[in-house]
């Protein structure tokens, strides 16, 4: 399943890259599962994603959480608690 | 009604005036805006980059300035959200309410800001005196604010 996947802050800094299509297998259902697999993808996500109770995520421009389903997904967006205002 | 996201300074005086004209049935305005300061947690601030999610962050602003026309009768409201780099004293964000007393005015302003706060997805990094960076981190007493709503 392709996927659009967009990183913000100090997520953006250590993934590397603001955005990115990659092609989610087959048993990563959730946020959470998604999270773990791109740990897994090199050093830089590890880092990026060392803190993953405080990364927060959006599928699709709407805040979701870790248990949150993949389904129909077509834009995932993860980042650091927000600071506007 | 409406919100927006901008990179350029925004006039609170004009502001006002353009979302209350010709309306008579507005009792009372209130307008917050916040600005960039000097220094945060003992750190002196030299400048501040604003990042966003475009097209969430509109969207997000959109469903919380709704939230706030459902819980008070708000005549007008307004969100205004700037980005890119500002300095010490500059605008950063600018939020209108206009209702027939001053009681859902006030209430739907603080609402507004503590829940933009919270969920609308902007980052805030800091340039200090020294030249170091930093990404700003969100603070507890943010979500104790938007909690008690």
């Amino acid at each position: 399943m392709p996927v659009k996947l967009l990183y913000f802050a100090w997520v953006r800094e250590k993934t590397g890259k603001a955005e990115e299509i990659v092609d989610v297998p087959a048993g990563v259902g959730t946020v959470a599962e998604l999270v773990a697999w791109l740990k897994g993808l090199g050093p830089e996500y590890a880092e990026a994603f060392a803190r993953a109770d405080v990364i927060r995520a959006a599928i699709d421009r709407t805040h979701v959480k870790p248990t949150a389903s993949l389904a129909g997904a077509r834009e995932i967006a993860f980042f650091p608690p927000v600071t506007g205002g | 009604m409406g919100v927006r996201v901008e990179r350029e300074d925004f006039d609170v005086g004009a502001e006002v005036r353009r979302l209350t004209a010709g309306r008579t049935d507005i009792g009372a305005i209130v307008t917050f805006t916040g600005t960039v300061r000097d220094g945060n947690d003992g750190a002196a601030i030299a400048g501040m980059t604003l990042e966003h999610y475009p097209g969430m962050t509109e969207a997000e602003l959109a469903r919380v300035e709704a939230e706030a026309g459902k819980r008070w009768p708000l005549q007008a409201s307004l969100i205004v959200h700037r980005v890119g780099t500002l300095k010490p004293g500059d605008n950063i964000v600018l939020v209108v309410t206009a209702s027939a007393h001053r009681a859902a005015a006030f209430a739907a302003a603080e609402f507004l800001m503590d829940y933009l706060k919270t969920r609308a997805p902007f980052w805030k990094k800091e340039t200090h005196a020294d030249g170091s960076e930093r990404w700003v981190e969100s603070r507890d007493s943010d979500d104790t604010a938007a909690a008690r709503w």
